[in-house]
């Protein structure tokens, strides 16, 4: 393999996103996204801010879309469990991109358990409305599961959530102490 | 027994104010609708493609249309919501507020209450000000319209503002005249094609 200075997986993403065209970037923030909304927030190439709330983002990127914007919305797992409404009755029905980024909290030694109980809920909602979802473990996929995503999610006009597992990311870095 | 505050505004009707609204619209501008009544209004003043009719996810009328305004900062939009459905979504207001497009412009649709559900008092019926939160959000560019003659003017001054604006009507119970086709992906579609995205 040719030497490659190994990237993060949040500056694989910020490339992501640009190569995909994909400007405006809501979120509703998380300690894991941190390095993530810095970065974006730093690089004029993007239109990011933050929402109150989740469904607002996934409604301004769905109004975006129509206008002709692309974007993608950042969000942690308990933001994703506040979505089922506008999934299934705005994004999925009316065939809209939706590209989402949910960092997975709950999970692989999670400290808090209202975390780890929502963190149960997210797969079945995606696997009930029949969405795409990419759970991202692995830095040397993470390129290909992401640029591949958001390719199809806009060929097909179908979400995706790509979920980003502390695997990937490293998680809370709360549990390390 | 109305407990709502004293107010000077006028009571009127959602389907003659949004009628005046269309009237005004000579360049194209987008409409979004919010979920009920907003939307059936909009639909029964003539289906135009820049219009979109929003079936679900209450609340989300003014987002979507923030959306739009973000995507196409030359065209004017305009964002229809009920009282009710602000309720659930006033955190846009501060995100609006801080955003400051400048071809925004939302009206809140007040009767103070869930007319569609069976006309139950919304809780903000009784003691809030929807204007007076929206001011509060941010964003100062925010009046109620005394009666119709100043709706129609202060729809005028939104189509040249140079910030958003919010437009707060009181309006009567009476439920919306129209009947909008529910079919998602054409009226998806038939905006996109009316923005000139397709």
């Amino acid at each position: 393999m040719a030497a490659e200075t190994a990237r993060s997986w949040h500056e694989i993403v910020q490339q992501t996103l640009k190569r995909n065209e994909i400007t405006l970037v809501p979120y509703v923030p998380d300690r894991v996204l941190t390095p993530l909304i810095k970065n974006l927030h730093a690089d004029p190439y993007f239109n990011v801010f933050s929402t109150a709330r989740e469904e607002e983002a996934v409604g301004i990127v769905a109004g975006a879309w129509m206008g002709g914007m692309r974007g993608a919305v950042l969000m942690q797992t308990s933001g994703f469990a506040t979505l089922a409404n506008v999934l299934a009755s705005l994004v999925v029905p009316s065939q809209i991109p939706l590209v989402m980024f949910v960092s997975e909290r709950g999970t692989l030694g999670e400290f808090n358990i209202g975390q780890s109980l929502v963190c149960r809920t997210m797969r079945p909602v995606l696997d009930s409305l029949a969405m795409e979802h990419h759970t991202c473990t692995r830095l040397d996929e993470f390129e290909f599961i992401t640029d591949r995503s958001i390719k199809q999610a806009i060929a097909t006009q179908a979400p995706v959530a790509l979920i980003l597992s502390p695997l990937l990311t490293g998680g809370s870095k709360k549990l390390d102490k | 027994m109305n407990t709502s505050p004293a107010r000077n505004t006028k009571v009127m009707n959602r389907f003659d104010l949004t009628s005046r609204l269309v009237a005004k619209l000579k360049n194209e501008e987008a409409v979004v609708g919010g979920i009920g009544n907003t939307n059936f209004d909009l639909w029964a003043t003539g289906q135009r493609a820049q219009n979109f009719y929003m079936l679900g996810s209450m609340g989300l009328a003014f987002p979507i249309a923030l959306g739009v305004a973000l995507a196409q900062p030359k065209r004017r939009v305009i964002a229809l919501e009920g009282d009710g459905s602000l309720l659930m979504q006033l955190g846009c207001l501060s995100t609006i507020a801080t955003l400051k497009p400048k071809n925004l412009a939302m009206v809140v649709m007040d009767n103070g209450v869930y007319q569609i559900t069976g006309s139950q008092p919304t809780p903000a019926a009784a003691s809030a000000d929807l204007i007076g939160i929206a001011l509060a959000s941010g964003l100062t560019n925010s009046s109620w319209a005394a009666d119709e003659e100043d709706f129609e003017r202060l729809i005028e001054q939104s189509l040249v503002s140079d910030g958003p604006m919010l437009i707060g009507v009181r309006i009567d119970d009476k439920p919306g005249t129209g009947n909008t086709r529910r079919d998602p992906v054409q009226i998806r579609e038939r905006f996109m094609q009316g923005l000139g995205v397709r």
